[in-house]
């Protein structure tokens, strides 16, 4: 691929990524929103959190994982029981994934 | 606005500045793992070491960058990478729905800015520190201290990344680390029934549309907990909970 395709092709990702972050306020005209719409959207940044958490807790290769045996499932045990124990950002990653690799490099799960 | 962000000292020194680079701290350590995958996989693709930097540096947007790379070492159609990149990408439009209040009064130059810079974890930090849409003068600092903090880490680790992208042990799963991140930020907004409910159908969402292409069943999970989420609030708001206890 030639340094002009590579070029444009980033100059391309970055229009894009400014469009998409700032489709509903770069604009200053009003869009006609329903107010049950905006009130629901404080629901989207938590759904849009588990929607990537979920998948990488129980899932591997794109399917459900079907073991007891998987070192992420007691990481993010860990790190539940840490968070609520605690309610400390750094020692919830720290304990959970201090968690996952103890088990993945003494047991192989 | 435009003159408070014409005096940078002053944002600097802004106590809100430090409170929103402190509460984006803990979590961007976690996702700084996700840096250093994201930055392995630059490395490793058919872009080169050099075009890895350029691409990181200039795009801010990890999975826009990590979507778009197996498509560059095809030789895509360069309407597929973008298209793919716009897929990807298309979650960052709901949350542009919910910034608008915010910043739709700012001068333009600076609702680019916060375009370009706003990433997923700056969303994420900034409606749980602001609920209330509507905007206030603590809101720019904060999403300034936050955004330094967030956009140095990830440009850091996936720098990192893409230096050691052979040396690292990427089969540890170190990346777990981000999930952690994530799952404790997800925790700090979960806080009555309602938002536990919604963001349990946004997890079996997410999983059983998981075979969906470009992750897009991330779009699925925000609607279904949206859904869900409106119903609750109107057939069981938290006014009326009280008082059907009351009378129970």
């Amino acid at each position: 691929m030639s340094a002009w395709e590579l070029v444009v092709i980033i100059a391309g990702m970055v229009a894009i990524t400014l469009i998409t972050r700032g489709f509903f306020f770069l604009p200053r005209a009003q869009l006609p929103m329903p107010a049950w719409l905006t009130e629901g959207l404080r629901y989207a940044p938590l759904a849009a959190m588990v929607a990537v958490v979920a998948p990488e807790i129980v899932m591997t290769q794109g399917h459900l994982i079907a073991t007891w045996k998987d070192a992420r499932l007691y990481g993010a045990a860990v790190a539940t029981g840490w968070y609520f124990w605690r309610r400390d950002m750094f020692g919830t990653i720290v304990a959970g994934t201090a968690a996952m690799l103890s088990l993945r490099l003494t047991l192989g799960w | 606005m435009s003159e408070s962000a014409a005096a940078a000292p002053a944002l600097w020194r802004h106590p809100e500045f430090r409170r929103g680079a402190r509460e984006m701290a803990g979590v961007a350590l976690g996702i700084s793992a996700w840096g250093v995958v994201a930055g392995v996989a630059m490395a490793n693709s058919s872009l080169g070491t050099a075009w890895a930097i350029v691409m990181s540096l200039v795009v801010f947007s990890g999975t826009g960058q990590i979507a778009s790379l197996p498509l560059l070492g095809t030789g895509a159609p360069l309407w597929v990478v973008w298209a793919t990149v716009l897929c990807v990408n298309l979650r960052f439009v709901i949350f542009s729905l919910q910034w608008r209040p915010y910043w739709v009064h700012l001068p333009l130059r600076w609702r680019l800015t916060v375009a370009y810079f706003s990433a997923d974890l700056n969303y994420f930090t900034f409606v749980r520190r602001f609920p209330r849409a509507e905007p206030a003068p603590e809101q720019w600092p904060y999403f300034w201290g936050g955004m330094v903090v967030n956009w140095g880490s990830w440009q850091l680790s996936s720098l990192i990344g893409i230096a050691l992208a052979r040396q690292l042990p990427m089969h540890w799963g170190l990346s777990f680390a981000g999930t952690t991140a994530l799952l404790a930020l997800t925790y700090t907004m979960v806080s009555d029934r309602n938002t536990w409910l919604a963001a349990a159908v946004a997890a079996c969402a997410a999983v059983a549309a998981f075979a969906m292409p470009l992750r897009l069943n991330i779009l699925v999970a925000i609607a279904a907990a949206v859904a869900v989420g409106v119903v609750l609030d109107h057939t069981m708001p938290k006014s009326t909970r009280k008082a059907v206890k009351g009378t129970a």
